[in-house]
Order: structure tokens, then C-alpha cells, then sequence
């Protein structure tokens, strides 16, 4: 048994924060490494120390074990916790680590290994008496053997070329009658499409959750279960909302399913955290629903904090008791006494739920990472206001966690949570994580992996923009203003100070549409009125302190968070969040201007190349000819989008100085 | 410092009554400015707006920074004047905030006469320039005007001050060092055409603004040519050939955005040449001012209570208080700045004026920039004054104020008469900057004096010659002089025809002289060479 004193986290992020604030607790030194867009980040300030390892590609800092094992030897590390992604399962990784004497908290590469190759894992999980989704993936490829095939798996099936994609070559079967036709065109599909004639056959689950099981084995061999996440809301094969126990789950078949994840854990001798992913077939309900082992994953995983919450245990000091050589803490029979409520979780993601979930960057305005929170709320994160989540890295900006006595408490408790941690400065799915939690079907537990598309017309409904809004941002722009009252040359105070004329001034926004928005805002001290197209908007007390506008409206005091640059305003007000553009005073340089079409000759000289062509359609600063004068190369370029026209030139043709090439209409 | 103590009775009938009748008098003026504010009539301004052209005022509010004071000066120019509603002359002038430098904008009013300059419009223009060149102030002229008004001609073109010395005064202020930066809107014609080319840099908005000497009827008609306005002096002719601009803006909004990065490249700094403190409000609420100003224009009052109203703090070391006790003299600071005060406190006798001609040098000598609030009817008259000589101590506080070369600033807080205007630096003393309250007055005496001297002229002229005058008679004499006299001494009849930089809100005299005071930080403070005192 080895004492761990210091621990160098090979992550970034929201983990390597969570990794540091254990270790913090537990009086253990930290180590963090950086790489050049990481510089400030959270995880560095938070660490004892810091190593920097190269630039800001993951491929050549977080995702380069010799550069990681250098900075642990450096630091004089006894350990690596590797997080989650980047080096966490790369089983050479694991191995360099213990080579070079340090601890690496996770299992052997050995057992990374197993899992890793989805074959040979099947057949172990088989021979472990653990159930995987059934199917026929043999060599005969017969019509006969392939109906059996299909008919011992059991309808319905799907009927898959193995070389197919997007759709073709695949046959959803669901009576025994349509199997034949189904593999001859599957087959026909394949064999045109790919080249490739060989089908397989899987099980079809068409309501299918994603329920994983917590596992923990110590070097004693010893595995325990710590129960279930359900984690069947995901979007682009991406998990969103996670919670633990999983909705209408029986006690039965926790336990079942449990032990079949210990099996499977016990089957690699797996020491450390992971986690069993199955996938249970629920169209004909949950209650002794048929499960099918599906991966391991052979780390923490993200969601590990719903677990945690129910079960009052510290999953990052498990792991590192059990790196050290400790006995896990507590035994399975333990474990059932301590589990009690319910606990739930939202990934907070930097993405635009409208545009397809499309990743986005920019710089955080708003968020608190260590903001007190509701009763029985959590919040995991690894940036904070004026990071920038950048294209480097998982747009994750947190993880927002709640626990409740039971499943309802929980949702509300999170949903408390949701709207009292507001993002600004770039578009998040804040909001449609809210509307996730409030939508009837997840309240009723109805959840399954389908659960986001079947949906979608509720939860990604477009946010229009209201008039309301334009004032409040407007209001929210000049307040923040008045707070540098105290400058000391009159110029500088920012009052709109008009001599004989009310304070006024008119602020652009661009619309959705691209259209024009002028909001006109009289400031009487710190009474505002706007304008938007001669409807006014008037508001009493306006405040802003700290990203917060604070206003009063026909009697009601309320509050919206926002922040505000020359670009944009995010303004957030529980639900709703807002991103309205305004239109840019400094668009300043001059180039931005379209010259005239005719184009002429800056000099006299030689036609070398005519890239275009009478009729031609190009964009501005497109290359339009290459001439030679002054012995000197020259590309004349389009001085605005349109079509060519005039163009008589030909290559070797002098032109004289200011003579008409072309005109671009 | 010392502290003033007000000794008014804020919640007095009295000062209820001075207060609505001042409050009347504000409302007026507000009223009145509003309607000037939206320049042309409608007509005018939708044809501007369907241009794609920002209105003036949006043009002025988009050059400056975002949420700044802009001081705008003589927003009555031109007011009832011309028999035509010529609303701030066709011209808005005032200093704003540009990048965080002090600027003069002059920005054109197409939609009033399309632009063109009035008598008024160049003096107003003239005055900004005066205005730019003693404070070291960068000059943006925002361009979208038809040149002269035509049928005015004899007064706009011909003299010393007329429109040829706008372009004398770029060429100057260029010279010492002052920027001069064009932003050229809309129509820039004829001698107009100078002030994007005499400028230092200049910008134009393509398709929509035209630069020439001569436009498209005018070279027809001389050399039979026929061209566009566009061919002739668009954007992309003086961008790209001419080179008479130096910046091509799609847009006003472009040209505006150019026109800042302009002023952020001037390599400017100012530096304060005086001695500041933090600002701090005043004790009084300078709202109260409203209040102190008697109804009836003959009541005194002690000038302290305003004072106490304007500067930091309300404090005020006051200097040779027991001696020549109507004029009030001490120092203060208005917003950091430290000012030297010389305040009315009744009719100026040789005392008052000696010391005023003492403290008027301290602050030169010491470089402290002055304040004059002018409530004056004049000097004493009569055989004991005249003998005393009160001609010869008045000369010497006129040398004083005339020769210090301290900013000096001016408000007529009530009434300005005679001799007394010139030894509280009227508009003649070339101070900095020259405000009227709504309740002032101005004029070589008062309506009743004046009629009362013409009537007594025309009496003994009647009796000399033996005629006989009723008392009648004599009141319908005097009646149409008292009349004139009230008419022409009122602050819209004295704003219309620049004899100040505007009338202003009572209660924004701080604020005003506080964004005066900064301003003319931009110029150092020069020594001063005082003339010959008579002793």
C-alpha cells in the first residue's frame, strides 16, 4: 500500500476541478498541466501547481503522455488522475504511468483493453453470463441460415449490410414473412452501394433507455455496485440530463443488473471506477424489461455526481483510496442502507439548440461557478465570467446537479437551480435544458433515447425576440453606464447630458430578420422610457450592478441578469434567455466600401493571365487578371460582387495606363 | 474652505411664488428648444430620412461617444428671425466627445433650407471656430449643405466675417495645430466644397454625398458640358481620383465610425494646468435656484445663495468681504476646477469695482480661470460718484477683466446694463463662453431709463422752444421705447443674434460651466500683460 501526497491531473475543465477540490479536502497536493489556451483557466489557478505542456491542440498538450509524465516527474508527482477523455483510456497511457513509478488512478491497461475491442468484450460478457444484445454476425451468409439467424434472435430485427451508412442498406424487420425480401434487398443495397453484399442481424430495440451501472473493484478483487444512472436524454449521441436512480426502475432488477455489471467488472478483474452501459428494450414497458450489455467504460464518467448525491459517497476518493491499495469503503449491503433520494443532472453546454446543438464559442459574461446554490444543489464547473470556451475543447461550460427526497423534488430543485445560474456572453441551451425539465413527459419519467427528437417540437422552439426585450436590453446598456458617475471631469460622466433637452439617446439592434431596430431611450435620472417604433416602454429605478438589471414596471420589481458588449446584449430572465445583436458603430475601415465597376489599368503593361471570362459571376477580391508592369507582377481583383462584362483582353496584350479592362456589373 | 450657509426659507410662499415663475420661464425655453431639435419640417426630414441619411442630430449623437454631454451652444440662433422658421440657423455647433477628446462639431442641418448659410448660420459656424481656436478644441465639420443662402448674399459673403473666413480659420487653427477633419453627408457645393479640401482629413459617403465648385446646371450652362452629380463629385471620384477626400464611407453610419478612428489618431493629451480636487456636489440643491431669483426683477437678493447652489461642495473663500460689499469675490472650485468668482450683489461703486479690478488679477497671476455672474444695473451714477472718479475705477476693473488671460466664463443670471456689462466681461471681453438664464435681461440701460432719457431730451427741447408736452403725450412717447427695450433685451431676441452661447436651464449652471471649465483645459493658460491702470 502506497500513501498518495501529491496528484497531477491530466485533464482540464470542469473534472480536473472536480479532481482538485477532492484532493484539496483530502489534503492532497494538486498538479495541473495547461496548455497555451488554458493559460488563466480555473483548473490552473485552482492546483497547487501548474505545468505548462504546449499549445492549445489537445494533440500536442493534453492528449501527449510523455509531456504529462514529464510534468508529473517535474512536480515530483506520486500520481496521475487522468479525468475524463483526452489520455483516460488509452491503456499505454495507464501502463506509461506505472512504468515510470506513478500511480495512474484507474485500471490496469489490460482491462482498458478488454473493454476496448467491442468483439472480444462481447464474448467475454457472454461468457460472464452477462446479456448482450443478440445478433448474428457469422461468415455464412445464406439465405437460409440468415432467416433462422433472424428468427432465433427475435422479431423484431434489423437487417444491416456491413458495409452500409446513413440509412442504405438496412431493413427494420417485424414480421417473419417480410425476412426474405428484407435480406435479398439489404443485400442488393449493399452490394450496389458499397461494393459489399455481407449482412448482419441485431436485435432491433425500437424504445430503447440507456441505464449504466456504477462499478468499483479494489486490488483485492473486490467489485461493489454503487446503482444505476439513467442517462437517456441525449442529443447527437450526446447524454444532456442524467439521474439516478433511473424513473420506474424495480428494486429487482436494480439488483439483477447490478450484479450482472459486477460480473462483468469481475470478468477483467477490474480495479478502480467504470461504468456498465446497458441498453434496455422497454416497448413493452420497463418492468422486466430485456437488458443488453452495450460497453465499459473504464473511468469516471461525467455524470458520476447523480451517483455521488444519492449515495453520500465521494466517488474521486474511492478512486484514490483504491489506487493507494485501499479496500473499497463500503460493501454492497452497506451501500443499499446509504442510497436514499433522488438527484439529477443538466450538462450545460456553449451550443445553439436551435442551429442542430451546433458548438459555440465566445467569452463567458456571465457565470458563477461557485455560486451559493438551492437546498441540495450542486454545481460542477470549470470555467468562470470572462473565460472563453474556445474550438479547442468540449464546449462544456458546467454541470448543474440537484437532489431531492424523491424524483419530483429533485427536478424542482434543479429547475431552481437552472434559473438562478444565468449565462451571458454566448449562446447556451440553458434554456433548453428548462424546458427539458419542465416538459410533462420527463416529469412523468417517460424518458427514453428518442426522448429529444420526439419531442423537439416543444423543446427547441425558436425564442422570438419581443419588443420588451430591446427595451430592457437598451435599459440594461445605459444603467451600466450610469454606474461611472463618479468620474471626475464632467465629460466623462455618461448622462447624455443635453443642454435644454431631455437626455436621449437612440441605440441599433439588428434583427433576426437582419433588419434595422432603433430603441430611442429617454433617461430621466433613473426613471428610462423606450422607444421602439412609437410604442413606448417605461421603467422605474433601473439599476444595473454587476450583470444584474434590476427595474421596476408598473409597480413589479424584477430582475434579469445580462451582459452587454458593442456586439451584443444576452439578457436572462429564468427561462429565457436572450442573445440580440446590436448593430456595430465601429465597423470602421474604409476598405469595406465597394469600389466602381470599370475597372482601368494603374499603369501601363503586359496582360499576363485572364482568370475570368465575359458572363462571369464573382465576389468581391476575386482575381480577375494578372498584368505585368514595372517589371512587377500585379493581380487586378474585384472591387464588388457581380458579373463581368467588356472583357476583350487576351493574355500578351499591352494595356496603356488608365485604359478600361473590364467592368463587373 | 469655508462653507456657505443658505439662509433662505425653501418652503416660503415667496420662494414657492419665484419658483413657478421661474419654472414657467424654463418651461418656455424647453418648449421652444424641442421644436428647434427637430430642425426642418416634416416634409423636409422624411425626403432626408428617404435618403438613407441620418438626421443631424443622430449624426452628431453617433460621433460621440456613447452616453457623453454634449455642450451645444446657441440653440436660438436665428430664432424669429428672417420672417421664416430657420430653426439653430441651419447649423448645430457644440462641443462633444470624440474617443474621449473634447471636440467642436459643426454639423450642417440639410433639412432646414437645405443647409444653406443665413447670415446667423456663418456667424454661428465663425463662433464654434472662435470657440475651437481658444480652447484648442479638434473641429468636425459634419458637411450637407447648399453654400450661401443666395438672396442673403451681402451678408453672408462679402466681409471679414463672413463664410470666406471659415476656410481662413481651418487654414489657421490647421497651422496651430488644431485638427480640422470633414465629414462630407451630403451636398458640399460651391465655396463649401473648401471645407473638405482645406480640411486635414476628410471623408466622404459614397453615393450620396457630392463635392464641387460647380454643380451639374452651373457647368451646362458655363461650358455646355452635361455630367452627373455623381460623374462630377460623387464619393469615388474624390476618393479615388481626385483625391480631395481621404476616407470613402458606404454609409452615414461608416462615415461616423471612420470620422472616430480619425480623432482616436490624433496624439492628443490633456493635461490639467491647474491645481484640481476631487468634485464633489454642492450642499444646496442646485434646483433650489429656481426659488431664489425674486419675481419682481427690483427685489435684491444675496448672490451667495447661488453661488452656494454652483460650486463644490458649497464652499467659498471669499476675498475682501466687508469691502466693497456689491460685488461678491472669492474662491471655489465647479467640478474639481478651481475658480475665481466675481459676483453682483448690487449696484458696483468705486469700491466694489477696485476690488473687483484686485481679485480679476490675483486669479491672472495665479492662473485661475474666472466665473462672472452678472447681475448689474451699472455703475452709481451721480455728482458725488462722477467727482470720486467711478469712471476711473471702472476703467480699472475693464483693464483687468479685459487684459486677464484666464478663461473667463459668463452667465447673466439677471440683468445686464450698461457700463456694468463691460466690467462683468460681457460678450465684448471675449470670455470663453457666454450664458443667459431665462430671467435675464441685456441692454445699453434699462427700458424705463431709456425712455425716461429720450423723454426727457424731447421735453426740454419742447419747452426750449415753448411748446407744451401733456403727461399723455409724453406716456405714449415712452411706451414703445419701454416696449423695444423689453423686447430687445429678452434672452431669445439677444440668443437669435449671438450675442451668447445660449440660454440655459437655471439649474444646469454647474453642469454647463463644469463642461466649459474642462474644455478649455485643452489650451494652456497664458500669462497676462496687463495695459495701463488709471491711478
Amino acid at each position: 500500500m502506497s500513501h498518495i501526497r501529491k496528484i497531477l491531473i491530466a485533464n482540464r475543465g470542469e473534472i480536473a476541478c472536480r479532481v482538485i477540490a477532492t484532493c484539496q479536502r483530502l489534503g492532497i497536493k494538486t498538479v495541473a498541466v495547461f496548455s497555451d489556451a488554458d493559460r488563466d483557466a480555473l483548473h490552473v489557478e485552482m492546483a497547487d501547481e501548474a505545468v505548462h505542456i504546449g499549445p492549445a491542440a489537445a494533440s500536442e498538450s493534453y492528449l501527449v503522455a510523455d509531456k504529462i509524465i514529464a510534468a508529473a516527474k517535474q512536480t515530483g508527482a506520486d500520481a496521475v488522475h487522468p479525468g475524463y477523455g483526452f489520455l483516460s483510456e488509452n491503456p499505454e497511457f495507464s501502463e506509461a504511468c506505472t512504468k515510470g513509478d506513478l500511480i495512474f488512478i484507474g485500471p490496469s491497461g489490460e482491462s482498458m483493453r478488454a473493454m476496448a475491442l467491442k468483439g472480444s468484450a462481447k464474448q467475454l460478457m457472454i461468457d460472464a453470463d452477462v446479456p448482450v444484445v443478440p445478433g448474428y454476425h457469422g461468415d455464412d451468409q445464406s439465405l437460409e441460415t440468415l432467416t433462422a439467424e433472424a428468427k432465433k434472435i427475435g422479431l423484431p430485427v434489423l437487417i444491416k449490410a456491413v458495409a452500409g451508412g446513413g440509412g442504405k442498406g438496412m431493413r427494420k424487420v417485424y414480421k417473419t414473412s417480410e425476412i426474405g425480401p428484407a435480406i435479398e434487398a439489404a443485400r442488393r443495397e449493399g452490394e450496389n452501394a458499397f461494393g459489399n453484399p455481407k449482412l448482419l442481424i441485431e436485435k432491433l430495440l425500437e424504445v430503447p433507455r440507456h441505464i449504466e451501472i456504477q462499478v468499483f473493484g479494489d486490488m483485492d478483487g473486490n467489485v461493489v455496485h454503487l446503482f444505476e444512472r439513467d442517462c437517456s436524454l441525449q442529443r447527437r449521441h450526446q447524454k444532456v440530463v442524467e439521474e439516478a436512480p433511473a424513473p420506474g426502475l424495480s428494486a429487482e432488477m436494480r439488483r439483477e443488473m447490478g450484479l450482472a455489471a459486477v460480473r462483468a467488472a469481475e470478468a477483467i478483474s477490474y480495479v478502480g471506477a467504470g461504468t456498465v452501459e446497458f441498453i434496455v428494450d422497454i416497448s413493452k414497458g420497463l418492468a422486466n424489461a430485456p437488458y443488453y450489455f452495450m460497453e465499459m467504460n473504464t473511468r469516471l464518467q461525467v455524470e458520476h455526481p447523480v451517483t455521488e448525491l444519492i449515495t453520500g459517497q465521494d466517488l474521486v476518493e474511492w478512486q484514490i483510496m483504491v489506487a493507494e491499495g485501499k479496500p473499497l469503503p463500503l460493501a454492497q449491503d452497506e451501500l443499499e442502507a446509504y442510497m436514499q433520494g433522488h438527484a439529477v443532472e443538466v450538462r450545460l453546454y456553449a451550443e445553439d439548440p436551435e442551429n442542430d446543438f451546433m458548438p459555440q464559442t465566445g467569452t463567458i459574461g456571465h457565470f458563477d461557478p461557485f455560486a451559493e446554490t438551492v437546498a441540495g444543489g450542486r454545481i460542477d464547473a470549470g470555467v468562470r465570467a470572462g473565460d472563453s470556451v474556445s474550438i479547442h475543447y468540449d464546449p462544456m461550460i458546467g454541470k448543474l446537479i440537484a437532489w431531492g427526497e424523491d424524483r419530483e423534488q429533485a427536478i424542482n430543485a434543479l429547475t431552481n437551480l437552472v434559473s438562478e445560474t444565468p449565462v451571458t456572453g454566448l449562446v447556451t441551451n440553458r434554456d433548453f435544458l428548462f424546458r427539458i425539465l419542465s416538459h410533462p413527459a420527463f416529469k412523468k419519467g417517460s424518458v427514453h433515447t428518442g426522448f429529444i427528437e420526439e419531442h423537439s417540437a416543444e423543446l427547441l422552439q425558436e425564442t422570438v425576440k419581443t419588443p420588451k426585450e430591446y427595451a430592457l436590453a437598451a435599459f440594461a446598456i445605459v444603467a451600466s453606464r450610469q454606474n461611472r458617475y463618479s468620474a471626475s471631469d464632467p465629460w466623462q460622466q455618461v448622462d447624455n447630458f443635453r443642454v435644454n433637452l431631455t437626455a436621449t439617446e437612440k441605440l441599433w439592434f439588428t434583427t433576426e430578420s437582419g433588419a434595422f431596430l432603433t430603441v430611442e431611450v429617454i433617461e430621466d435620472g433613473h426613471d428610462f422610457t423606450a422607444i421602439i417604433e412609437d410604442e413606448p416602454f417605461y421603467a422605474e429605478n433601473v439599476s444595473s450592478e454587476d450583470g444584474v438589471l434590476t427595474l421596476t414596471q408598473a409597480g413589479l420589481r424584477s430582475r434579469y441578469f445580462f451582459s452587454a458588449d458593442v456586439q451584443s446584449v444576452t439578457l436572462v430572465q429564468e427561462n429565457r434567455t436572450v442573445f440580440l445583436k446590436r448593430h456595430s458603430r465601429e465597423s470602421g475601415a474604409d476598405e469595406d466600401s465597394d469600389g466602381p465597376g470599370t475597372l482601368t489599368a494603374p499603369m501601363p503593361g503586359k496582360i499576363l493571365d485572364v482568370k475570368v471570362k465575359n458572363g462571369d459571376l464573382v465576389e468581391k477580391g476575386a482575381p480577375l487578371l494578372v498584368m505585368e508592369a514595372m517589371k512587377m507582377e500585379q493581380t487586378i481583383t474585384a472591387p464588388k460582387d457581380g458579373c463581368v462584362a467588356g472583357l476583350s483582353l487576351k493574355v500578351g496584350d499591352q494595356v496603356s495606363g488608365g485604359a478600361a479592362l473590364l467592368t463587373i456589373e | 474652505m469655508a462653507v456657505l450657509q443658505s439662509s433662505v426659507v425653501v418652503d416660503s410662499a415667496a420662494f414657492a411664488e419665484n419658483a413657478a415663475h421661474m419654472q414657467t420661464q424654463v418651461n418656455d425655453l424647453k418648449d421652444k428648444i424641442s421644436v428647434i431639435s427637430l430642425g426642418g419640417h416634416d416634409r423636409a426630414r422624411e425626403k432626408h430620412l428617404a435618403r438613407g441619411k441620418l438626421l443631424p442630430r443622430d449624426r452628431v449623437n453617433t460621433l460621440l461617444d456613447p452616453g457623453s454631454p454634449f455642450l451645444e451652444l446657441s440653440q436660438l440662433a436665428a430664432f424669429d428671425m428672417y420672417g421664416a422658421d430657420i430653426p439653430a440657423a441651419g447649423v448645430i455647433t457644440g462641443i462633444g466627445l470624440i474617443e474621449g477628446q473634447e471636440c467642436m462639431i459643426v454639423c450642417n442641418d440639410a433639412t432646414v433650407k437645405g443647409g444653406t448659410y443665413y447670415p446667423l448660420t456663418v456667424k454661428k459656424h465663425l463662433r464654434a471656430q472662435e470657440i475651437a481656436a481658444q480652447n484648442n478644441l479638434p473641429c468636425i465639420y459634419l458637411v450637407d449643405s447648399g453654400g450661401a443662402n443666395l438672396p442673403n448674399q451681402d451678408e453672408v459673403f462679402p466681409d471679414r466675417d463672413h463664410f470666406g473666413r471659415i476656410f481662413y480659420n481651418q487654414a489657421t487653427m490647421s497651422s496651430e495645430g488644431i485638427p480640422q477633419i470633414a465629414v462630407v453627408m451630403g451636398s458640399c457645393t460651391a465655396g463649401g466644397a473648401y471645407v473638405p479640401a482645406m480640411a486635414d482629413e476628410s471623408i466622404i459617403v459614397k453615393d450620396q454625398a457630392t463635392i464641387f465648385l460647380a454643380g451639374p446646371p452651373l457647368v451646362k450652362a458655363a461650358t455646355g458640358e452635361v455630367v452627373t452629380a455623381e460623374e462630377l463629385g460623387g464619393g469615388d471620384v474624390h476618393a479615388r481620383i481626385s483625391g480631395v477626400v481621404d476616407h470613402l464611407a458606404n454609409d452615414d453610419y461608416h462615415a461616423l465610425a471612420i470620422a472616430r478612428k480619425a480623432v482616436s489618431n490624433l496624439n492628443r493629451n490633456k493635461t490639467w494646468a491647474v491645481k484640481r480636487r476631487d468634485p464633489i456636489d454642492p450642499k444646496y440643491d442646485s434646483n433650489e435656484i429656481y426659488g431664489l431669483v425674486p419675481k419682481d426683477t427690483r427685489q435684491p437678493y444675496d448672490v451667495r445663495e447661488i453661488i452656494a447652489r454652483i460650486v463644490d461642495g458649497s464652499e467659498f473663500d471669499e476675498f475682501k468681504k466687508f469691502y466693497g460689499e456689491t460685488l461678491v469675490c472669492g474662491f471655489a472650485h465647479i467640478y474639481g476646477f478651481p475658480v475665481g468668482i466675481v459676483a453682483n450683489n448690487g449696484v458696483l461703486f468705486s469700491e466694489s469695482a477696485l476690488k473687483g479690478a484686485h481679485f480679476v488679477e490675483l486669479c491672472a497671476q495665479r492662473g485661475i480661470p474666472l466665473v462672472f455672474l452678472q447681475n448689474i444695473t451699472g455703475f452709481m451714477v451721480g455728482k458725488k460718484y462722477e467727482q470720486g472718479g467711478i469712471a476711473r475705477d471702472g476703467a480699472k476693473m475693464v483693464t483687468a477683466v479685459a487684459c486677464a488671460n484666464v478663461p473667463k466664463f459668463t452667465v447673466l443670471i439677471g440683468g445686464s446694463f450698461g457700463a456694468g456689462n463691460y466690467g462683468m466681461c460681457g460678450r465684448a471681453y471675449s470670455p470663453r463662453f457666454l450664458w443667459m438664464w431665462p430671467n435675464a435681461r441685456i441692454s445699453v440701460m434699462g427700458g424705463e431709463q431709456a425712455a425716461g432719457v429720450l423723454a426727457t431730451v424731447k421735453r426740454d427741447g419742447m419747452e426750449a422752444r415753448g411748446e407744451a408736452w401733456s403727461e399723455k403725450d409724453e406716456s405714449a412717447f415712452r411706451k414703445p421705447i419701454t416696449e423695444m427695450y423689453e423686447t430687445q433685451g429678452h434672452p431669445y431676441y439677444a440668443s437669435a443674434r449671438l450675442w451668447d452661447d445660449g440660454v440655459i436651464d437655471p439649474a444646469d449652471t454647474r453642469r454647463v460651466l463644469g463642461l466649459g471649465l474642462s474644455a478649455s483645459m485643452n489650451a494652456p493658460i497664458k500669462p497676462t500683460k496687463f495695459g495701463v491702470f488709471r491711478m
